[in-house]
C-alpha cells in the first residue's frame, strides 16, 4: 500500500482555501512541541502567540496597526507574484518610502496646513515606487533577476537610512541622537479612535486592499497580470507585453511599500529613527502566500501574522520568550503552507503503487 | 612597511571571501542539479549559530564545523523534502528557510550574544603562521584551505566524473535524465545537501574566524551575495574563485578606507558597497552575454515523474 500522488486537473478550490487553516494550526502543533524541546514552555508560548492577543481587548488596537502595513505590503506584492514578479525588497521600498515621506515631513517644518500629510503620503509611494523601479528596469532591460536586486537595494536603504539619521537630517535639538526632529500635528496620521493609537492609515490599510481585490478580479489589468502569471505563452498571444505586467507589478508593490513606509513613519513612529526597519517588508511575503496571494484572504493573514507579533511580545514579558520566537513561528506557518500545497495540486490515492520511477 | 599592509590587505579580502566562496560552491553544484535554493542565508546563520555553540560547549573548533555543516544540511533536506517530494515552489520555500534560519539562529543564539571563542586560526607553526611574509601562504584559517581544495573538487567532479554529468544531465534535461533511468529527484536530494553542508561551513567561518563573538544575523546578507556570485560565475566553479575575491575586496573596501585615514566618503557607503557591486556586476554581465543565459535550463522547474 502506497499513497499515491495523482495530479489535479484544476487546483482543488476547497484545498485552496482549508490549506492556510491547516498550515496555522499545524504550525501551533509543531511549535508547541518545538519550544518544548527547547526547554521553554511551548504550549504556553501557542496560547499567549495566538490566542492571547485575540482575546484581549487592550492588544486589538496594537492588531490593528501592525496588520495594517503588512496588508498594504502583501497586496502589493500579491499582484507580483501572481505574475510571476519576485519582488522581495519590499522592506528596502518601505525604508525609502519612509524617508521620502519624512524628507517631505523636514522640508515643510513648522509649516502648518491640511496639505501637508497627503504630500507626505503621496511622496512616500512615489519614493517606494521609484525604488522599486531599479530592480525593474534592471529587470526589463538586462534580465538582471529581481529577487537579488531588490534584495540588495534593502541592504543600500538601510545604510542610506543611517547616513541621513547621523548626518543631514538628525535633529539639531536632539542631543546628538541620530534621529530626526519630530513630526509636528499637521503631519502626523491623525487618531481616528480618539484615546487609542489607531491612527488613519489602519482603515486606510483595509481600503486599499478591498480595492485592489476589485481591480484584480474586475478589470483587464488584472486578467493580464494572472494570464502573465499562469499563462506566459498564451499572454503573448494576447498581446499583453510580459516587459509591461512587470513594470506594472514593481511599480505597485513598491508604492503600497513605500504608503506603508509612510504611514509608519508619520504614525506609529512619529519621526525616522534608525531602527525604522522592522522587517514588515519580509513578514509581508509570508502574508501574501497564506493569503493565498488574494487581497482578501491576505486581510486575514494580515490579522493573523500581526497576532502572532503581538503575542511574540507578550510571551516575551510573561514567559520571557526570546524576541526571534514569533519569527519562528512564522516562518513554520509558510513552510507548513507550502507543504501542504500538494493537497491543491494534486489527489492523494491510497491503493497499491503501478510502476513507478522515483521513491518520491 | 608598504609590504606588509599590503600582505594584511591580501588576506583581509581572502577571509571575507572564503565564506562567499563556500556558500556560493554548494549552491553551485544545487543549481546544476536544476534547484534554486534561497536559503543559503538562512542556512548560513543555522551553521554560524550550531558551529559556535557546539565549539564553545566542547572547545572543539573541528566539532563545531562538523555539527554546523550537520545541522545546515539538516534544514536544506527540509528545503528538499518540501520542494522536491511535496513540489513545492522554489524561490517560496528557499524564503521561508531564510526567514526560519533568522529565527532558530537568533533564538539558539540568545545564550551566547557577547561570548566569545577562540580564533578557529592557522594550523601551521606559529614560525610560519605569524611570519611577517610566509602568512600570506601559511596564515590563515583550515576552512580557506578547505574552500580552495573543494573549487578544484567540485570542478573536476563537475567536468571529469560520471556522477558529474549525471547531476548536469538532471539539471539540463529532467525528463531526459529520468528516461535512461537516473534518479533525478535521488539527485537533486543529495545536490541539495551538498549545498547545505557547505552553507553551514560558510556560516560558521563567521562566527569561528571572521568574528568569533556571537551576534544576531551576523551574516548580514552574505549569502545573498554568494547567490549573485553563482550568475556571475556563470555556473563555472573556476570563475567562482574570481569571483568571490573580487567581492571579498568590496568587501572589505570599509575596512582598508577606515584604516587609510578616507574620512571624505561616508562609511555608510562604503558599508552599501558591495551590494552596489553585486547589483552593478550582475547588470554588466547581462550587458556582456547576447543571448541565453548560462543557467540550466530546469533550474525552479518541479520534476514529478509519470507514474
Amino acid at each position: 500500500m502506497l499513497i499515491e500522488l495523482q495530479p489535479r486537473k484544476e487546483p482543488n478550490r476547497l484545498m485552496l482555501y482549508l490549506t492556510p487553516v491547516i498550515a496555522v494550526l499545524a504550525t501551533m502543533l509543531a511549535g508547541g512541541i518545538l519550544f518544548t524541546l527547547i526547554g521553554h514552555d511551548g504550549f504556553g508560548a501557542v496560547r499567549e502567540i495566538f490566542i492571547t492577543p485575540l482575546f484581549d481587548p487592550h492588544k486589538w488596537q496594537d492588531l490593528g496597526i501592525k496588520a495594517a502595513p503588512l496588508i498594504l505590503i502583501a497586496v502589493g506584492l500579491a499582484i507580483g507574484f501572481r505574475a510571476n514578479v519576485w519582488n522581495i525588497g519590499a522592506e528596502g521600498q518601505y525604508v525609502v518610502g519612509g524617508l521620502a515621506g519624512t524628507g517631505i515631513a523636514l522640508a515643510t517644518w513648522g509649516m502648518e496646513g491640511w496639505w501637508i500629510l497627503p504630500l507626505m503620503c503621496m511622496v512616500g509611494a512615489l519614493g517606494g515606487a521609484l525604488y522599486a523601479a531599479i530592480p525593474a528596469f534592471l529587470k526589463t532591460r538586462l534580465q538582471v533577476n529581481e529577487i537579488l536586486s531588490s534584495l540588495m537595494l534593502t541592504y543600500v536603504s538601510i545604510q542610506l537610512l543611517y547616513y541621513l539619521m547621523r548626518g543631514p537630517w538628525k535633529d539639531p535639538d536632539g542631543f546628538n541622537f541620530p534621529q530626526s526632529r519630530l513630526f509636528t500635528d499637521s503631519q502626523l496620521l491623525p487618531e481616528i479612535i480618539p484615546g487609542t493609537i489607531v491612527h488613519l492609515g489602519v482603515p486606510l490599510a483595509f481600503v486599499i486592499a478591498i480595492a485592489a481585490w476589485f481591480v484584480l478580479t474586475k478589470s483587464v489589468f488584472g486578467f493580464q497580470i494572472r494570464v502573465v502569471g499562469a499563462a506566459p505563452a498564451a499572454a503573448r498571444y494576447g498581446g499583453f507585453s510580459a516587459k509591461r505586467t512587470i513594470w506594472a507589478a514593481m511599480l505597485i508593490g513598491g508604492a503600497f511599500a513605500g504608503l506603508a513606509g509612510i504611514f509608519e513613519a508619520a504614525g506609529p513612529f512619529g519621526q525616522m529613527v534608525p531602527q525604522f526597519p522592522t522587517g514588515y517588508g519580509f513578514t509581508a511575503i509570508i502574508v501574501a502566500f497564506l493569503g493565498r496571494l488574494h487581497p482578501i484572504g491576505i486581510i486575514l493573514a494580515g490579522i493573523i501574522l500581526a497576532v502572532s507579533y503581538v503575542g511574540g511580545e507578550i510571551a516575551q514579558t510573561s514567559l520571557g520568550l526570546p524576541n526571534a520566537a514569533a519569527g519562528i513561528f512564522q516562518a513554520m506557518m509558510l513552510f507548513f503552507l507550502l507543504a501542504t500545497d500538494i493537497l491543491v495540486k494534486y489527489r492523494l490515492v491510497l491503493g497499491p503503487s503501478t510502476k513507478t520511477g522515483e521513491a518520491a | 612597511m608598504t609590504t606588509t599592509i599590503l600582505i594584511s590587505i591580501i588576506m583581509t579580502v581572502v577571509g571575507a571571501s572564503t565564506p562567499i566562496l563556500l556558500a556560493a560552491l554548494g549552491e553551485l553544484v544545487v543549481e546544476k542539479s536544476g534547484v534554486l535554493n534561497l536559503g543559503l542565508e538562512g542556512m548560513m546563520l543555522i551553521g554560524a549559530v550550531v558551529g559556535f555553540a557546539v565549539t564553545s560547549i566542547t572547545g572543539q573548533p573541528l566539532l563545531g564545523i562538523i555539527a554546523a555543516a550537520l545541522a545546515a544540511t539538516a534544514s536544506s533536506l527540509l528545503f528538499g523534502y518540501l520542494t522536491l517530494t511535496l513540489t513545492a515552489n522554489q524561490v517560496a520555500t528557499g524564503l521561508a528557510l531564510t526567514i526560519f534560519g533568522i529565527g532558530l539562529s537568533s533564538l539558539m543564539g540568545e545564550p551566547y550574544v557577547g561570548k566569545t571563542v577562540e580564533v578557529f586560526g592557522s594550523w601551521f607553526p606559529d614560525s610560519l603562521a605569524e611570519h611577517p611574509f610566509l602568512r600570506i601562504i601559511f596564515g590563515y584559517s583550515p576552512i580557506v584551505y578547505f574552500s580552495l581544495i573543494m573549487i578544484l573538487v567540485v570542478s573536476y567532479f563537475l567536468k571529469k566524473t560520471r556522477a558529474g554529468l549525471i547531476l548536469r544531465a538532471v539539471g539540463e534535461s529532467d525528463l531526459s535524465a529520468h528516461s535512461i533511468g537516473y534518479s533525478v529527484i535521488g539527485v537533486r536530494y543529495a545536490a541539495v545537501a551538498f549545498g547545505g553542508a557547505m552553507a553551514g561551513i560558510a556560516g560558521c567561518y563567521y562566527s569561528l574566524v571572521l568574528t568569533p563573538l556571537w551576534s544576531e544575523e551576523l551574516t548580514a546578507g552574505r549569502g545573498w551575495i554568494a547567490l549573485a556570485l553563482v550568475v556571475f560565475a556563470a555556473w563555472r566553479p573556476s570563475r567562482l574563485l574570481l569571483g568571490a575575491y573580487l567581492f571579498g575586496a568590496v568587501m572589505t573596501l570599509e575596512l582598508h578606507a577606515k584604516a587609510a585615514g578616507f574620512s571624505f566618503i561616508a562609511p555608510e557607503l562604503l558599508a552599501a558597497m558591495p551590494y552596489l557591486a553585486t547589483i552593478a556586476v550582475l547588470a554588466l554581465i547581462s550587458l556582456h552575454r547576447s543571448g541565453g543565459t548560462a543557467a540550466p535550463a530546469c533550474l525552479t522547474k518541479p520534476f514529478k515523474p509519470t507514474a
